[in-house]
């Protein structure tokens, strides 16, 4: 009955998706730079143990006779020790001239006396980090260039790295998780305003259009102004159409009752027959279409009503008791009796006013058809579901109009001589449906019709 | 003049060096399919009841084990590294460079302890120091040597008792010779003193300490200097006449090695055969039963595994090395 | 019985009035609710027939005004509007009854008496007339100390009568006075009333006599 509207994605989800992945993108994020400033620093520390293997090298070069004697120490080589042993190469080069180490280590050309020069290369199938450094030898009328290479392989470098990166990412992912639980988090505590703004809408009455007061966050505050706009709207326009129902049976029936007392004042002073027939129908006129009008307008207020059910604990045997003392002075009219057999307190849970609206039409309806000076039989049951049934003395229904006689504007064959608009059993099938029962119509096989309002 | 001849040799691949090996041995019980080529330094009678045993528990395989100098080793198995699948070496050095160099072929489920194995390519597998040997009839009469510094003084004492009586490694063919040298030198200044009495006194140059403890046995040289004590107590028929000598400061104590071929053509039995030598080596009690000292991990200074050992493998470092140990020791 | 009627409408007022004081009543007329306001300090009511839309204020409040004093004075109050949540709202603001606009002077009767006898209590007017005895309100007829309660038909009729003992009344009138203008009967129906009447005045010094052609009269011996 009610739309939800098209639905286009969650806030919630959006919320949390937008959340996570934020998260997920700066634990990736303070992975790299983490890991990357890490590398650096590790290089940096295998670069300097390179660096000073190779000057402790460069510095044990001497020229003998014009010969380069390099009498490096035992140090230069057993610092590049490492928890991994790493592999390690040499080269030493004079200008151009291969003297000693591996030869096939590829040879960098580093300026003289600017320290050292670092890379990377593969080297006899494994990676390696080398550094280069160089110096000029001065001797007897020789001028001459040293150049040292020493390389080292990556894998305690590599260790390292792997174990920071390990840690790091394990980081990472404690800082995602931590994430995950504050987007829940963050989510469920900015979404909770709306919830409750919900909550206190569903809550309300189907009559309560009253505007939103209690506190909402700034960013909701546009919504609520523009709900709490609606509501006001809703609600003027439902009070306007309740007052213009309201104004339109006035206006209708002041005039009617105006020509009706006028009619009843002629009939005093009116003698001849045929006249007094005249009056008497035009009266006749007057009272059926100001029922005719308080039914439709009844009708009008009925549907309105049931889409909305404003529904309460209702005593059943109370409203109908009441109904009947109502109704008392209509029946003493024509003598006809209403016998209400009642039990206990019967409770059902309804709207009071479509419920007396109902159960008076055909209260009325059956002290209409009922003969004069007969008795109108009320009887309320409880079980197996709360029902009342209305039976008369009167005619019954047409058997082959029983089922349209509920129809809108439908009125029984035998109905000529009684006023009526055909409404009322429309308005009661009308609110027993609304109310999830049913109306259902018989014959007696005493005669007389019975109406059975069932929940 | 063998360290060309095998060069020569090699180049002519494969190369069958049947003549060339100071020992060869076969180990099989017939029914053998694969044979495992071990190319040693060590002597056979070191390793055949390691190789023995060894054998007992894989009877589908037989073993060659071939015999050369450390320096030689070193280069057949470089010119030729899939001819052989494990190679045994007492030259720490060189089998460093060797592993180093990529030649080995990683272990990763061996189980040893991290300070007598490098990369998971070299396993070393016994402890054994350098000791001064000598002949006990020489020495009669005089205070035997505790130290270094008493076998120079008790020389200078006697230069004509011990003129041309003193044998040593010729450091330019033997490899171990050279790293023991080497890593003397490295250790105390008192090498080149001794050197130099060992010039003056006209030392006799050895290639291989099998021909050095020979001649110490039979009286030809009194005083054989940086012998491994293992080999000279291994002569257990001649310990009346010799007496081995720990240097009581600092005795060069190195560690013998294995590593199996990366070019191995059975590396599960390789593996095997390592796993069975450093299983009974790092076991004191279990290396009892065999004649090659344990592992010992007390023993100090104990030469480490590391790039270090590489130093004095540098041709220009050699060659300055070389020079000086000519100098001293040739005059 | 007094009653005032508080109704802007001057015609409707106009035969509200005629009906009421046909049935023996007095009855004051005010168009709005200051007039009714002054009436009713002034002047003790029966009853109250009051119209919800007034020219000077909604009926509503002069209920609510009149309740507010303890008046008990009971009201109905005449509506234009037939919705039921407006119904409840007049009962609960204190109106004894209602009646829509527009009505049957018969359903007014009715209704009128209803709530008089509900209100009024032992304070009921009696009317006598020789032996006879008669309770309007609660319809009671008594001839030789013997109540006889009357349908009502038969009180509307012995009322008629009593109002106005001697005169000859037409059928016509006495139907008009009966039957409300949507009873499908014929004018013939009443002397079916008339002789029940008869049947319960056996007895008593009073009596109806048929006058041909003119109509039925009560007699007092």
């Amino acid at each position: 009955m009610i739309e939800v509207g098209q639905i286009s994605g969650s806030l919630r989800k959006r919320l949390i998706i937008t959340l996570i992945g934020g998260g997920a993108v700066l634990a990736v994020l303070i992975y790299l730079i983490v890991r990357t400033y890490a590398t650096q620093i590790a290089q940096q520390g295998q670069d300097s143990i390179l660096g000073a293997s190779v000057t402790s090298i460069l510095d044990a070069a001497n020229l003998r006779k014009g010969d380069i004697e390099i009498d490096f120490p035992y140090a230069s080589f057993s610092m590049l020790k490492t928890a991994s042993d790493d592999r390690i190469f040499y080269a030493i080069y004079q200008d151009d001239k291969f003297l000693s180490g591996y030869e096939r280590l590829a040879k960098m050309n580093p300026k003289t006396g600017t320290g050292s020069t670092f890379g990377n290369t593969i080297f006899k199938g494994a990676n390696v980090r080398l550094a280069s450094a160089s110096r000029t030898l001065v001797g007897e009328g020789l001028r001459t260039e040293l150049s040292i290479t020493v390389a080292q392989t990556r894998d305690s470098l590599n260790g390292t790295l792997n174990r920071i990166g390990q840690n790091v990412a394990l980081f990472g992912a404690g800082f995602f998780l931590l994430v995950i639980i504050l987007a829940f988090w963050a989510t469920s505590a900015a979404i909770a305003p709306l919830a409750r703004l919900t909550s206190s809408i569903t809550r309300r009455g189907p009559h309560d259009l009253s505007p939103v007061i209690s506190p909402v966050p700034r960013e909701m505050a546009p919504l609520v102004f523009s709900l709490n706009k609606l509501m006001g709207r809703l609600d003027q326009s439902l009070t306007r159409s309740e007052d213009f129902i309201a104004e339109a049976a006035h206006r209708v029936r002041t005039p009617l009752a105006t020509v009706r007392s006028y009619a009843e004042a002629m009939l005093q002073r009116v003698e001849k027959e045929e006249n007094r027939r005249a009056m008497r129908s035009m009266i006749r006129a007057v009272d059926e279409s100001s029922r005719a009008a308080g039914q439709l307008l009844d009708h009008a207020m009925i549907t309105f009503r049931v889409d909305n059910l404003d529904r309460r604990t209702v005593n059943l045997s109370e409203l109908v008791t009441d109904l009947v003392i109502r109704l008392t002075p209509i029946a003493e009219m024509r003598d006809v009796q209403i016998k209400l057999e009642a039990g206990e307190a019967i409770q059902v849970s309804a709207d009071v006013i479509l419920i007396q609206n109902a159960i008076r039409n055909l209260i009325d309806n059956a002290l209409k058809y009922a003969p004069q000076e007969s008795v109108v039989d009320i009887v309320i049951v409880a079980n197996p579901r709360p029902e009342i049934s209305i039976k008369d003395e009167g005619t019954g229904f047409p058997n082959e109009e029983m089922h349209i006689l509920a129809n809108r504007f439908e009125r029984g064959s035998n109905s000529e001589s009684i006023t009526g608009s055909g409404l009322g059993l429309t308005i009661a099938q009308d609110v027993a449906e609304a109310h999830g029962g049913r109306l259902s119509l018989s014959n007696q096989v005493k005669g007389g019709a019975c109406v059975t309002f069932s929940f | 003049m063998r360290y060309i001849f095998i060069l020569i040799f090699s180049l002519f691949s494969p190369p069958v060096l049947g003549q060339g090996w100071e020992d060869q041995r076969l180990f099989s019980n017939g029914t053998s399919s694969q044979t495992l080529r071990i190319l040693s330094n060590t002597d056979t009678r070191f390793f055949a009841p390691i190789i023995e045993s060894f054998l007992a528990t894989q009877p589908s395989l037989s073993i060659d084990y071939l015999v050369t100098g450390s320096a030689d080793l070193y280069d057949i198995f470089r010119t030729s590294p899939a001819e052989f699948d494990v190679v045994i070496s007492s030259a720490m050095d060189l089998q460093f460079k060797l592993a180093n160099d990529g030649y080995a072929l990683p272990l990763n489920d061996i189980v040893h302890p991290n300070w007598a194995q490098w990369r998971k390519s070299l396993f070393a597998f016994s402890t054994e120091p350098a000791a001064i040997v000598i002949n006990r009839n020489a020495f009669k009469g005089i205070l035997t040597p505790k130290s270094r510094q008493d076998l120079i003084e008790a020389l200078r004492a006697r230069p004509e008792t011990f003129k041309d009586k003193i044998g040593t490694y010729d450091v330019r063919q033997s490899g171990l010779g050279y790293f023991f040298a080497t890593q003397d030198a490295r250790s105390s200044e008192t090498y080149w003193r001794l050197t130099e009495v060992f010039g003056s006194l006209n030392a006799r140059l050895y290639c291989c300490s099998g021909d050095m403890i020979d001649d110490l046995i039979s009286g030809r040289i009194a005083v054989a200097y940086n012998v491994l004590g293992s080999y000279a107590l291994g002569r257990t028929d001649a310990q009346s006449e010799i007496k081995v000598i720990l240097p009581s400061n600092f005795p060069t104590t190195m560690m013998r090695s294995a590593l199996v071929s990366r070019e191995t053509r059975f590396p599960t039995a390789a593996r095997a055969f390592i796993q069975h030598i450093t299983d009974i080596q790092a076991d004191g009690e279990k290396a009892a039963a065999f004649p090659l000292p344990p592992l010992d991990q007390t023993a100090k200074p104990l030469i480490s595994l590391g790039p270090e050992l590489m130093t004095y493998l540098d041709i220009l470092k050699r060659r300055t090395f070389i020079q000086e140990w000519e100098s001293a020791i040739i005059q | 019985m007094k009653f005032l009627l508080v109704e802007d409408n001057q015609e409707l007022a106009r035969a509200i009035c005629y009906r009421i004081e046909s049935d023996g009543h007095v009855i004051d007329h005010a168009p709005k609710i200051r007039d009714a306001l002054v009436f009713v300090e002034v002047g003790e009511y029966d009853l109250i027939l009051l119209d919800v839309m007034l020219p000077d204020g909604d009926g509503r409040d002069f209920l609510r005004q009149h309740r507010a004093k303890n008046r008990a004075t009971p009201v109905i109050v005449l509506t234009a509007r037939s919705q039921v949540s407006d119904r409840i709202s007049l009962l609960d603001l204190g109106a004894d009854d209602y009646i829509t606009k527009p009505f049957d002077h018969a359903e007014l009767d009715a209704r009128c008496r209803a709530v008089l006898r509900r209100k009024s209590g032992t304070a009921q007017p009696i009317k006598k007339l020789g032996d006879v005895a008669f309770n309007p309100i609660a319809g009671i007829l008594t001839v030789s100390n013997i109540d006889v309660t009357l349908r009502n038909k038969e009180l509307r009729l012995i009322e008629t009568f009593m109002n106005a003992p001697g005169q000859i009344f037409s059928k016509q009138k006495l139907f008009d006075r009966l039957f409300s203008y949507s009873d499908d009967v014929s004018e013939n129906a009443i002397e079916v009333y008339v002789g029940r009447l008869r049947k319960h005045l056996v007895g008593s010094q009073l009596r109806i006599s048929t006058h041909r052609g003119l109509g039925y009269r009560l007699d007092h011996d």
